[in-house]
């Protein structure tokens, strides 16, 4: 399985990267914003994508709109700072599949990341 | 501000440093300074803040310490960039934290990113900022929070 790493901290996407031990969970592609994270899903059709919501160009609340609208059975998992409740429901609302907070530990990562794929 | 608002952010950083990092903080007794004074280390993380609020929040500290973070989140690559990177990290996390009490009328920008002083960046000059110093081994930071 395909996994896309969007995130304007390249730190942060390093550590998604190395903090993924999901076996056959492969990292395809990584951005740094929401408008190339919608070019980058034409290219490579992720099944998962870890997405922040706070981006410059294209923030991740109209990244995931837009994606889902090129590829409706991508599972989108937020990874964001934004902690508050009305966040996370609208983010949930507009389709993503799951929601974890920054900081995360690597367990909470691939925790989230098995729930998500359970059902493929 | 309120002391439990306050409160917020200092939770947030010991949270950041203690998840991220694995390690603890000391975070020193906060206190008030007028408009003029910019506290800055050799990197600086600026958030801007909307909304409810208006103002900013920035952690600021020095080369080493954010050298030090960098190691302590697996990474190699100690270069600049990745200095600039962290330390914007550091204050987009607390900030977006503290939404977890303030709400989501507390509203943050991405990090703006200053080397050395702060000359450029302009405060409201009617609010005192709040300085929560932070002691990381041998090293000191701090996070400043300037809000209406």
């Amino acid at each position: 399985m395909k996994l896309l790493i969007v995130d304007d901290s390249n730190i942060i996407r390093r550590k998604i990267r190395r903090s993924n031990k999901v076996g056959d969970l492969e990292v395809v592609g990584s951005a740094c914003n929401g408008l190339e994270a919608v070019e980058l899903v034409k290219q490579t059709q992720p099944d998962l994508i870890t997405m922040d919501l706070t981006m410059p160009e294209m923030d991740g609340i109209e990244s995931i709109e837009k994606i889902l609208e090129v590829k409706p059975d991508t599972r989108i998992l937020v990874v964001s700072a934004l902690a508050d409740k009305a966040t996370a429901i609208r983010a949930l609302t507009i389709g993503a599949r799951g929601f974890i907070c920054k900081p995360f530990t690597e367990d909470e990562l691939n925790d989230a990341f098995e729930q998500l794929l359970e059902d493929i | 501000m309120k002391e439990e608002q306050l409160q917020v952010f200092i939770e947030g950083t010991k949270y950041f440093f203690s998840t991220f990092a694995g390690q603890q903080v000391d975070v020193g007794v906060p206190y008030l300074v007028s408009s003029d004074t910019k506290v800055a280390f050799d990197y600086t993380g600026i958030i801007g803040i909307a909304g409810a609020r208006k103002g900013c929040v920035y952690f600021s500290a020095p080369g080493r310490l954010l050298a030090k973070l960098l190691q302590a989140l697996g990474e190699e690559d100690l270069e600049d960039d990745n200095l600039c990177d962290v330390v914007g990290e550091v204050a987009n996390t607390v900030s977006g934290n503290a939404r977890r009490d303030l709400g989501p009328e507390f509203v943050i920008s991405v990090p703006v990113i200053v080397k050395g002083q702060l000359e450029d960046i302009k405060l409201p000059r009617e609010i005192r900022s709040f300085v929560i110093p932070i002691t990381w081994g041998q090293d000191k930071a701090a996070l400043v929070i300037c809000l209406e």
